[in-house]
């Protein structure tokens, strides 16, 4: 019998939402590590029940998480992250150097095939790796030390490294995004990097095709095509069909293209769903109305899908890990707001329903499907 | 020596301790020798009052006893006689600042 467990990280703790496949019926757990910011939960793809999760606070710091039992149960694990070597500058937002201060975990990428190992993408940005299931992490310095890592700006958010995408056909083949830097891309497991960003432009930089400085929001790809990536800018629906060497605008008919949020349907690699915000000033869905947009060509024409979800008087936020995929054969669409509600989807976005209402503000959504 | 620690809560559910903890600390007792046992004690604390890297008490942190603020004295200095004998806790705060 098929079930899904959803994986909700809030401002004030961790809620896990498990059902059967029809996805009607769910039930919820937690809040886990109640009173804590929970940037990111993720499973390993090698093995279900190994779950980590990013525990912070503006108090008390980082906190790693591990779960062995799907969530039934957590042990802190190793919290040291330590820049290596020269620790270096970036720019602060006034343009000035500024050092590089560890301060959260953004995201957890969990490798393909080994439940030990994992990628923490944190602020200020860089890129970590664990191969002892998180009890140590040590830097993968390459990306950092990139000659134009001295130059890498803040977003709003902070300069964070929030995106990590492993290529399923070869996992040394990482594409990495960082705001506002933009995309990276390594070969050899991180060793060396280089800015994927042709074809981005930001009427926020004075150079607006610059080599970097872009700020990224999300990427996605459907684990069949690793060369397909899709991207939300911050202004800017794009794709690559080359990995990431080129990029092409795919906004289309999108009523705007801000946002954060970007996935791709499990069994489509043409459909592709994001959740239009009005603006960078208002960060907010437009006209008070929640609204998904599908694309089923890959981008340049999308559709607006509203049925069950509040179109009018609602003015929520979808941040950019807050959507995730099932793999069930009628595949279900998963995110979560700024106002607490998780809405689920059983039919690829056709119809929404709202799993919770009134969780935390929701920073991220991950699915686990069991078949 | 008994050390009596006053956690603050989000502590207290990070450790599975209960907000006043019991240490058994070596004379001299001192900031950071009761840091050191509670650490040793709750290896989950580790990081979260005191910076993993540097060592330094984290800014949003403050450490009171005895009715004096105690979080800027250097860590080797002795506590005070009440709080190495038990009958004061050190007590760990978090700041006000949550709105």
């Amino acid at each position: 019998m098929s079930s899904v467990r959803v994986l909700v990280g809030t401002r004030k703790g961790a809620f896990i939402l498990t059902s059967d496949g029809k996805r009607e019926q769910w039930e919820v757990s937690g809040p886990h590590f109640a009173g804590w910011e929970v940037y990111h939960l993720k499973a390993s793809p090698a093995d279900p029940d190994r779950l980590y999760a990013s525990q912070s606070s503006g108090w008390f710091g980082q906190v790693l998480q591990r779960s062995d039992d799907g969530g039934q149960t957590w042990n802190a694990v190793g919290n040291q992250f330590e820049y290596a070597g020269a620790v270096g500058e970036h720019r602060w937002y006034d343009g000035s150097p500024h050092p590089y201060k560890f301060a959260r975990v953004w995201h957890l990428e969990p490798s393909l095939k080994d439940p030990d190992t994992v990628y923490a993408g944190v602020e200020d940005a860089a890129l970590f790796k664990t191969t002892d299931g998180g009890q140590s992490w040590q830097e993968l310095p390459g990306l950092r030390n990139h000659p134009t890592s001295a130059g890498w700006q803040p977003g709003a958010g902070g300069l964070c490294l929030h995106t990590i995408v492993l290529n399923p056909k070869d996992e040394q083949q990482m594409t990495i995004a960082i705001s506002a830097a933009g995309v990276f891309k390594t070969d050899d497991g991180g060793q060396s990097w280089r800015p994927a960003n042709k074809g981005l432009r930001s009427a926020q930089l004075p150079d607006q095709d610059a080599e970097v400085g872009h700020c990224v929001h999300h990427l996605a790809r459907h684990p069949s095509r690793p060369e397909v990536l899709f991207m939300q800018k911050h202004w800017d629906v794009m794709r690559s069909d080359d990995l990431g060497d080129q990029w092409r605008e795919v906004s289309g008919n999108l009523p705007t293209d801000f946002g954060f949020v970007i996935d791709v349907h499990a069994h489509e690699p043409e459909t592709v769903y994001v959740v239009p915000i009005t603006s960078d000033s208002h960060h907010f869905v437009p006209e008070g109305k929640l609204r998904v947009y599908r694309s089923q060509t890959g981008g340049d024409e999308w559709e607006a899908l509203t049925k069950g979800l509040p179109q009018k008087d609602c003015y929520v936020n979808v941040l950019r890990d807050a959507m995730a995929i099932d793999q069930l054969d009628s595949c279900g669409v998963y995110f979560g707001t700024s106002g607490g509600q998780v809405y689920g989807s059983a039919d690829g976005g056709d119809t929404w329903d709202a799993i919770v209402r009134d969780l935390p503000a929701v920073l991220s959504v991950e699915v686990q499907t069991f078949q | 020596m008994t050390v009596r620690v006053v956690l603050p809560h989000n502590l207290t559910t990070l450790a599975s301790a209960g907000k006043e903890v019991q240490l058994e600390v070596a004379a001299p007792v001192t900031q950071r020798a009761v840091l050191d046992a509670l650490e040793a004690r709750y290896p989950a604390l580790r990081g979260t009052i005191r910076d993993a890297g540097s060592g330094l008490r984290r800014p949003l942190l403050r450490f009171f006893a005895c009715e004096e603020d105690h979080s800027d004295d250097p860590p080797d200095d002795p506590l005070p006689a009440a709080v190495a004998e038990g009958r004061e806790p050190l007590l760990i705060v978090g700041a006000m600042a949550g709105g």
